[in-house]
């Protein structure tokens, strides 16, 4: 079968067993599953509202499964997208409840550029840590994302701490928000969306046209010979983790400036691991992954519908982690597929 | 009566028929040679009898008696054993846990180290096979690896012994040896399979010869009724020319010089110690040696892909120590890997992006920061001409091209950098004839355009029809340097067991 | 230097050794299994969900039964559940073992919140269902200082070490053990030698789910009687960097795990240090040092810590 029809159909088939599993799931606990799956979709395309709950839902995840998937390519599995995201939207919102007195024209780039200066940092000790020691990337991203969660809990109850009820810093300055595209009822959809629909594009560019994603692929799929070939691996090892970490803090970003206008706990609330299961359906393609995130943003909001009908919303966390494990394991569906057309 | 008689051996695997038709019959307590190129089928055929692969058709009997062998376990069991060409043995293990493994002494629920001590140490005294019985086998050298294998085929007590090209690693004094070995096995009543594509070394040890090509059974031969050309052209299907001829060339001024260098391995022991040479120009300098006696480390430390801990390098009298892979390109060196599948092609890539590798930075290939892909293609489609890289398709992909043609995509690259000074490393390993004599020409070409060329190679008969001048290495120093004119099999292998040319010279 | 003073007085207290042991303890069965899956050559990051479920589990059959230990039973089989879906993933299937890891985190993460609510009523946080009470041993408890350190304290103690002696035994001084490490060594080598590699992988990593499923069972109705929702808290990635630091060995791995509990005991006393005033503000930058600690050891160590050959490299036959 041709490579790039199994591309999309691996995914797509995981997907669907899934779904199909979930389905058992559902009923196991006593509940119609088609009444849970119309909820889903209710709650995800029945309204305008919920449409653009969708999209406003699906921004972070396209970012944040840019992070990954362009990690992966390098051959770098960032888990710390959560941590990234946090540290870049904490410290934008610390500086960015200061910037009233500047026009947006300035606010919001700066905003932007200091939550992706801090993400690619952070993401860059756990790049600078493998390429120096060997240290797993995975352990490290891992431990940086408590550290990270520890310390924005210091800090918005600490030093950026206002009033009382749930710890959160100030509101950024209005100017460093990001203009309303479309406002539905209560729902307000910032230009977050576009931001993160061009971050794909030029991702797309960055490593499909450009030397640098050609010394990027290369590290990925064979460190030795890139070296060989006179690219240095533990350079494009940080410059990925960097490029990585700075597309999850533009994710914290577009929360931030788009959604909240503050930091506050929920603000990552697992929309760095999110990234993995969409880069992974979206197989580390930037076009692929702003489908995924679709998907997984549209899976996220209709859980909530789906929650008020008794099935908890977890049950998008058991959906993914199945999609995941297929794709890691993907000979298990291109088995079947082989199998059927065999017997056909 | 027949130790072994593999009946019209059927073995196919995606795309390739492996063996076709094959029958191979083996007298009990004979020594049978099995030749045949690279990709000949003859590792294929013994893997069946070892029971890693399956017949897709035909019969094997042992002694006589039909068997199905479904695994190494059955193989066992039937009295088989198999030295394999890349050893099996686990590294962080001692000697005697290797023998025994799969096949321990128990004592109550323990695993019984001092039995196994013992055994081991027996059969090392019974067939003359010296081993450090406690040595960790990551400690030990390549031939003693190789004593450790055949004794655990005799542990297991096996009556028919496989060896797959186990002289591929020696020096010649080390195959006299094995050869010693392999006599005594005889004698004692036991079979042996010797695979093997050097023919002088069939010629001397077997009593029959199978041959194969393409996957067939081409000719069966009683050694004493044939000859090294006759068998060659079983293998090959038309005359061959073995030797290399060589015009004289006159090098020119030094290209590249190394003094005093010093390298560390992976596990930061001495790998290089105090090694210096020069390189001229139109000259080629071969670096002879067992497998594992710095050379790898030495290429690597040369080419900038591995730290030197002391001493310096000077590339047109310039000092280039511990420059970078890329810096040492722009200075006009380039380099055909030992492995070309580790180092030399990314098998993700498609070929066109395999062959601008190391280059693909110049404003040949890009536009500003982006790549120029239809320069590349262009660049591609000539190079693949040139080199005739088959299929001829710039997108196929690096790890679906043969290993023949892997080769001549990495070779072309190299040479179309135009360099001055060519680091060569076991350029020809696991190619066919055909290739091998494709790939000796170009290097050979190099060296009329006055290119310096460093051959490193396990092949002697490499060495010695390519080289201009011949320096053995030996735990990482090097022994003495020889001209190949000037010098004998025997000297340079008494230089690859640790002896200096002077003590060689004198015997 | 106030600071000083409260660090000596957190050294002399025999609280702090007991609180390391106990935290120590999950980290202890948790390096266990992971050696065990990694010395057959299975990278097994999936221990914090392991862990994850059998805190779950325990806590669900403890409530059912009303029997801690049916609790902590259940903790091992489902640990081992879990483990089988690594195993079939990356042994039959030759997948990527690491992203294996990640999504089964996410599906032991996925199940337990789910089942909360149609099990427990509400989501976040059992009711208490009871615990495994700790022990008194007359003898010890009334040896000064010792025995306020080790005179009454919970049986998983107990059992974290004598786990560990018994791998020891089990992967050092036994023919399985030596195949176990031939296997994630070189498996090509064990298999020409008749040894089931596929097998003796899918022992390693399902005995990676019995210790983790202990690990989680002390978790929960070892320590709180309770379950909360991702109590793990990257547990399992500090066992891992345990394991790591202790060379791939079971002893090395229990000398790493008490240093890591020694961390959190340290942080959790100066935290109640009546010497220096922590507020709660402060608190979760104590609440870092383990993460720390963590970092350090495994951009330290790893170098010198060789992980075997076949670590994470799945076996095909004849390929």
């Amino acid at each position: 079968m041709n490579k790039k029809v199994m591309a999309i159909l691996v995914p797509v088939i995981s997907v669907l067993i899934a779904l199909a599993i979930s389905t058992i799931v559902i009923i196991l606990i006593g509940k119609n599953p088609i009444d849970a799956y119309s909820a889903l979709i209710r709650g995800s395309f029945g309204s305008k509202q919920a449409i653009a709950d969708t999209v406003i839902k699906t921004t972070p995840l396209i970012l944040t499964g840019l992070a990954v998937g362009f990690g992966f390519r390098a051959g770098v599995f960032n888990i710390g997208a959560e941590g990234q995201m946090v540290m870049g939207a904490l410290i934008a919102a610390t500086f960015a409840s200061n910037f009233g007195s500047l026009p947006p024209l300035i606010a919001i780039p700066l905003t932007m550029l200091i939550a992706m200066l801090v993400g690619a940092g952070y993401a860059a000790i756990a790049g600078f840590l493998k390429a120096k020691t060997g240290a797993h990337e995975v352990v490290t991203t891992i431990m940086l994302n408590s550290i990270a969660g520890n310390f924005a809990s210091y800090m918005v109850n600490g030093p950026l701490k206002v009033s009382s009820g749930t710890p959160k810093s100030p509101e950024i300055a209005d100017s460093a928000q990001l203009p309303v595209l479309m406002k539905v009822g209560a729902i307000e959809m910032s230009a977050g969306i576009i931001i993160a629909i061009i971050a794909a594009i030029i991702m797309y560019i960055l490593l499909n046209k450009s030397t640098a994603g050609y010394e990027i692929k290369a590290v990925g799929f064979n460190p030795y010979a890139a070296e060989y070939g006179g690219i240095s691996v533990s350079k494009n090892v940080v410059l990925a983790m960097a490029i990585s970490g700075a597309l999850a803090g533009l994710a914290g970003a577009t929360e931030l400036m788009g959604v909240h206008h503050r930091f506050l706990g929920e603000l990552s609330g697992g929309k760095g691991f999110d990234g993995i299961s969409i880069a992974l359906i979206g197989q580390n393609n930037p076009i692929g992954i702003i489908f995924a995130a679709f998907l997984i943003g549209s899976l996220r909001t209709g859980s909530n519908e789906m929650q008020f009908i008794g099935v908890p919303k977890h049950m998008v966390m058991i959906i993914q982690g199945i999609v995941i494990f297929l794709v890691a394991a993907d000979r298990i569906v291109r088995t079947i597929l082989i199998r059927k057309r065999v017997a056909k | 009566m027949y130790a072994v008689e593999m009946v019209n051996i059927v073995k196919r695997f995606p795309g390739v028929l492996a063996n076709d038709h094959v029958t191979l019959r083996v007298k009990k307590g004979s020594i049978h040679a099995i030749v045949g190129e690279n990709g000949a089928g003859k590792s294929t055929l013994m893997n069946q009898l070892y029971g890693l692969y399956h017949p897709d058709e035909g019969e094997i009997f042992i002694d006589g008696k039909k068997v199905v062998i479904k695994g190494p376990r059955d193989a066992i069991k039937e009295g088989i054993g198999m030295v394999h060409q890349h050893f099996m043995l686990v590294d962080t293990l001692t000697v005697a846990e290797n023998v025994v493994l799969g096949s321990e002494p128990k004592k109550g629920l323990n695993f019984d180290l001092k039995r196994a001590r013992k055994e081991v140490m027996e059969l090392s005294e019974k067939y003359g096979l010296t081993v450090d019985v406690d040595a960790k086998v990551e400690d030990i050298s390549v031939g003693m690896q190789q004593r450790v294998e055949i004794i655990k085929t005799l542990y297991r007590g096996a009556n028919i012994i496989i060896l797959d090209e186990p002289t591929a690693v020696l020096t010649p004094q080390e195959v006299e040896e094995l050869f010693a070995i392999m006599r005594k096995l005889k004698s004692d009543g036991k079979t042996i399979l010797f695979i093997s594509h050097k023919l002088h070394e069939v010629m001397e040890i077997s009593d029959r010869v199978t041959v194969m090509r393409l996957g067939k059974v081409t000719g069966e031969l009683e050694t004493s009724q044939t000859n090294p050309k006759e068998i060659a052209r079983y293998m090959v299907g038309r005359d061959v020319v073995l030797t290399v001829t060589k015009e004289f060339h006159e090098p020119k001024d030094t290209v590249f010089e190394v003094k005093n260098l010093v390298v560390k391995d992976n596990r930061g022991l001495v790998a290089v110690n105090d090694v210096s040479f020069e390189v001229k120009r139109g000259e080629i300098v071969g670096i002879a040696g067992v497998a594992g006696n710095g050379q790898t480390e030495l290429v690597e430390a040369i080419t900038g892909l591995r730290k030197i801990e002391s001493g310096h390098m000077y590339f047109e009298g310039k000092d280039v120590t511990g420059f970078t892979p890329r810096q040492l390109r722009e200075q006009g060196m380039a380099h055909i890997p030992e492995d070309r599948l580790k180092h030399g092609l990314i098998k993700e890539f498609e070929a066109y992006y395999n062959v601008i590798l190391g280059g693909h930075y110049k404003t040949l290939f890009t536009n500003g920061p982006f790549l120029n892909h239809n320069k590349i293609f262009e660049y591609t489609k000539q190079l693949m001409e040139e080199f005739d890289v088959r299929p001829r398709r710039i997108e196929h992909l690096g790890g679906n091209f043969s290993g023949g043609n892997q080769q001549k995509l990495v070779v072309g690259r190299e040479i179309n950098t135009n360099p001055k000074f060519l680091v060569v490393a076991q350029p020809t390993r696991g190619l066919d004839v055909g290739a091998i004599e494709f790939i000796h020409k170009q290097i050979l070409k190099m060296r009329e355009r006055d290119v310096g060329i460093l051959l490193i190679s396990m092949e002697l008969e490499e060495i010695f029809s390519l080289s201009d001048r011949i320096l053995v290495m030996y735990e990482g120093e090097i022994m003495g340097e020889v001209r190949p004119e000037e010098t004998t099999v025997e000297e340079v292998g008494m230089m690859m067991t640790g002896h200096r040319l002077e003590e060689a010279r004198r015997g | 230097m106030r600071i000083v003073e409260a660090i000596f007085l957190v050294f002399i207290n025999p609280l702090f050794y007991k609180i390391a042991l106990t935290a120590a303890t999950p980290l202890i069965f948790a390096s266990l299994g992971g050696v065990y899956s990694e010395i057959t050559g299975v990278v097994n990051i999936a221990l914090e969900g392991i862990m994850l479920l059998g805190a779950f589990t325990s806590v669900v059959f403890t409530w059912l039964t009303g029997n801690v230990w049916i609790g902590v039973l259940m903790a091992v089989v489902s640990g081992v559940a879990l483990a089988w879906l690594h195993a079939w993933g990356s042994i039959k299937w030759a997948g990527n073992q690491v992203v294996l890891g990640t999504a089964l985190i996410l599906i032991a993460q996925g199940i337990t919140g789910f089942l909360m609510e149609p099990i427990f009523g509400k989501p976040g946080q059992t009711d208490f269902v009871g615990k495994v009470e700790e022990i008194k041993i007359p003898g010890i408890a009334e040896i000064p200082f010792i025995g306020k350190v080790i005179g009454e304290i919970s049986p998983f103690v107990y059992m974290a070490f004598a786990a560990v002696a018994f791998s020891w035994w089990l992967i050092y001084k036994t023919n399985l053990g030596l195949r176990m490490r031939s296997v994630g060594e070189n498996p090509e080598a064990a298999d020409t030698l008749g040894i089931n590699v596929y097998g003796i992988r899918y022992f390693g990593v399902l005995m990676s789910g019995v210790w983790a499923g202990l690990a989680g069972a002390y978790l929960s109705v070892g320590e709180v009687g309770l379950f909360k929702e991702l109590m793990s808290g990257g547990r399992g990635f500090i066992a891992l960097a345990a394991m790591i630091l202790g060379k791939y060995n079971p002893v090395g791995a229990l000398l790493a795990s008490l240093l890591f509990g020694a961390s959190t005991a340290f942080a959790n006393q100066m935290q109640s240090s009546s010497l220096i005033h922590v507020s709660d503000t402060v608190k979760p930058l104590f609440d870092m040092i383990p993460f720390i600690l963590t970092i350090i050891v495994v951009a330290g160590f790893v170098g010198k810590s060789r992980p075997p050959k076949a670590d994470g490299v799945p076996y095909e036959k004849g390929a």
